[in-house]
């Protein structure tokens, strides 16, 4: 399922089964119990979704179908610092693509991949409905609009 | 005298909240904290010049706020009664200063009635909804309608679901109300996914409580007690608006057992998407809530029939919602006044893209794209020229000069080879590459397909392939047959909505554009510029000064020349990159 292999110690187990049992292990509420679990850990490994599917009393199967159907949960960590280029229309078509190109180029990055040192992580998203600003780049939660190529290194610096 | 700040997503990312603290500071120290009021509302719509901040009552629009302009504001308008000139709208045109935002032309030619909250009140307060009639629809309902009645006037109204298709309301819940079940849910689909379109999320954010309301209405007319608001995880905001709104009715018995003194009861629950686009079919959207995979499924049985754990459900997209209290208070004849033979009322249309005045606009139905695009919108940024306007998101099409006199509705766009959709208007201009357009919205078909049936999942991509190998200059004029057919085949044969509308991009764009394809393919050449494998760059010789600049920033090395003698560019290694365009002072770079 996932290339990281990750051991789990009591007390993740613990927290997991907690938030399991806030939602009675209803099996209706997989998709919120995988929200507030991705809340807490930052990402949703396969041994995560092992723990979730067996106190749901669903299969690990359908858990990891819904966990890489939906682009918001993602199996692997993110940077400290996650980097979003909106790649909605309106962005498109006012330059997304090329700054883009320069987050991939500066940090030797491709999309959905984080740094070595675990400092950024690079995505792509559709419209965060700032549509004015655009293009627009989110780092963690600050926003930047009318980004250019030019502004990328500047950007960067700032969380140096 | 009241201070509005917007707290829409655009402004608040350009920190308007701070601007908000500044203001109320300011009052503060001139001890006029408790006469005026500073309220951060919804959004107001005007995105491009924002953070914007109004002046009630007078009306005054002041734009491109910063927070240290909040000193000025309080020391000139509000205790002199001065409008501050420099925050002032300029009027492109006559560069008169305008104050009064009704005069300005971003709003002059808008009836508001979705948006009619919007920027004019504090969307966690439920007393400023009750004051402009909220709930008053509700209370009219359990009083003196019964569950027909409301059917009736929603019918008669002509209101159609705002959330792509255009299928009529009131017929959809008449639908929901005769069929028989021990409980029904009324689903309110907030999972706005289409790229450039946030009116959902504004009506969310600026007003939350018609939504509210409206659903809570339906739930009495077609006999449900549950409803359920599906909504996007990445709209926070509006997430945490909604909470407070379901406390606040609550809490004033709008919501729960026993509504208004009568035997009617409802609640609303929310649920959360994890960013699916598919999610936006009814079918996918009640599978999600169901914690699956958001997979559609064949219709019929509709939702209506089958829906939310195989009861009875009527699922209709935020917009309709928020028309509904209205219809309510005004009457449907007021309604179905407004816009056209088919399609009434107003329509929310999120502007962006290539034109002055980005933002949330509400136009009656019927208004041509000629006033939307060059009277509301401004015009095209920077003087250029107009050249499509793409309506309806990955679903719709791109529509061109000789479709700027259409009265929109949604009818007349369905005809022209696009669609309503959920009311993204994208406008784009001259050195916007069509062929690359379409591309752009297949890469997010193919990334959004769920997989499911066959010739979306499948036919998608190869639809992506052919695209990506046209702007490469690999193209052939059998490719464009190619691309034709499996355009149809794939509308004809996939299961849902997105399946069979995805290839309209495509298609409209080969209607309207077919002189751009056959450049790709024959001249293997891009007349907008932009497909940089068609590109050639050269330098001219004249214009050449011999400073090395563009040699000593070609990254492969493919620039040979003398200092002060000519330079030249080897095509072989070239890679395109276009640094040594940027790189001249003395455009003697030339691109092909």
């Amino acid at each position: 399922m996932s290339s990281i292999k990750i051991e789990l110690r009591q007390q993740d187990i613990d927290k997991i089964t907690e938030i399991c049992d806030s939602f009675n292990n209803e099996p209706l509420e997989l998709i919120n119990v995988l929200h507030k679990t991705q809340e807490h850990f930052g990402y949703l490994p396969a041994e995560i979704q092992e723990v979730i599917a067996s106190r749901l009393n669903v299969s690990t199967a359908q858990v990891y179908g819904v966990v890489t159907f939906y682009s918001f949960f993602t199996m692997t960590p993110k940077g400290k610092h996650p980097i979003s280029i909106c790649m909605g229309t309106a962005c498109y078509v006012r330059g997304a693509e090329k700054v883009l190109d320069e987050f991939k180029k500066e940090l030797s990055l491709q999309v959905g991949q984080t740094t070595a040192d675990g400092k950024f992580s690079l995505s792509s998203l559709r419209c965060v409905g700032a549509c004015g600003l655009a293009p627009v780049v989110l780092v963690g939660e600050k926003t930047y609009g009318r980004v250019a190529p030019d502004d990328v290194k500047a950007i960067l610096k700032e969380y140096a | 005298m009241h201070l509005l700040v917007c707290g829409g997503t655009g402004c608040r990312a350009s920190e308007s909240s701070l601007i908000l603290e500044s203001l109320k500071r300011e009052l503060e120290e001139k001890g006029l904290g408790s006469e005026v009021q500073v309220i951060m509302t919804g959004c107001f719509g005007f995105c491009e010049k924002g953070p914007v901040v109004k002046v009630m009552p007078d009306n005054t629009f002041y734009v491109q706020v910063k927070p240290e302009d909040a000193a000025v504001i309080v020391a000139e308008h509000v205790i002199k009664g001065r409008p501050v000139q420099r925050l002032l709208y300029v009027d492109p045109k006559s560069k008169e200063h305008v104050s009064d935002s009704k005069h300005m032309g971003f709003y002059r030619k808008q009836i508001r009635i979705a948006l009619r909250n919007c920027g004019f009140i504090n969307p966690e307060n439920i007393d400023e909804y009750i004051a402009r009639d909220g709930y008053e629809a509700l209370a009219k309902c359990v009083s003196e309608y019964s569950g027909a009645d409301v059917i009736d006037i929603i019918k008669k109204s002509g209101l159609r679901g705002r959330g792509g298709a255009g299928f009529p309301t009131g017929l959809k819940w008449e639908i929901a109300s005769k069929n028989k079940a021990d409980q029904k849910y009324v689903v309110c689909n907030a999972d706005e996914g289409d790229p450039g379109a946030f009116m959902d999320r504004s009506v969310l954010e600026g007003d939350p409580h018609s939504v509210l309301e409206a659903m809570a209405i339906c739930g009495y007319a077609i006999g449900a007690s549950k409803g359920l608001i599906y909504i996007r995880a990445e709209y926070p905001l509006a997430i945490q608006r909604l909470k407070v709104a379901l406390g606040q009715a609550r809490e004033y018995g709008l919501l729960g057992n026993n509504i208004l003194g009568s035997d009617f009861g409802f609640d609303i629950e929310l649920r959360y998407g994890a960013g699916a686009f598919v999610c936006g079919e009814e079918t996918a959207l009640i599978h999600s809530m169901e914690g699956h995979r958001g997979e559609p499924t064949n219709k019929p049985p509709f939702p209506a029939e089958s829906g939310f754990l195989g009861k009875p459900s009527n699922v209709n997209n935020v917009e309709t919602y928020a028309n509904i209290p209205v219809i309510i208070t005004k009457g449907w004849e007021w309604f179905s006044s407004i816009g056209t033979e088919k399609s009434k009322g107003t329509k929310v249309f999120a502007l962006a893209g290539k034109i002055n005045n980005v933002g949330l606009i509400e136009v009656p139905m019927g208004t041509t794209l000629r006033e939307i695009i060059f009277e509301i919108g401004g015009g095209i940024k920077n003087g250029k020229k107009f050249k499509a306007v793409q309506t309806g998101g990955p679903s719709g099409g791109c529509l061109t000069e000789k479709h700027l006199d259409t009265p929109i509705d949604f009818d007349n766009l369905v005809a022209v080879g696009s669609m309503m959709g959920s009311g993204g208007m994208i406008v784009m201009d001259e050195d916007d590459c069509m062929v690359s357009i379409a591309k752009f919205f297949l890469e997010f078909t193919v990334e959004e397909s769920c997989g499911k049936c066959a010739p979306c999942r499948i036919g998608n991509k190869r639809l992506h392939e052919l695209l990506t190998h046209i702007t490469k200059g690999n193209g052939t004029m059998a490719d464009l047959d190619r691309l034709k057919n499996m355009c149809n085949v794939i509308k004809d044969t996939s299961l849902c909505g997105l399946g069979q509308t995805s290839p309209n991009p495509v298609l409209s764009t080969m209607n309207n554009f077919m002189d751009e394809y056959l450049a790709h393919v024959t001249e293997k050449r891009c007349p907008a510029g932009q497909c940089r494998d068609l590109m050639k760059y050269s330098i001219i010789l004249d214009k050449c000064v011999g400073c090395t600049a563009c040699a000593r920033g070609c990254p492969v090395n493919a620039i040979t020349g003398e200092r002060k003698g000519p330079h030249f560019i080897d095509q072989e290694k070239c890679i395109k990159c276009g640094a040594c365009f940027e790189k001249c002072k003395f455009g003697a770079v030339l691109i092909n």
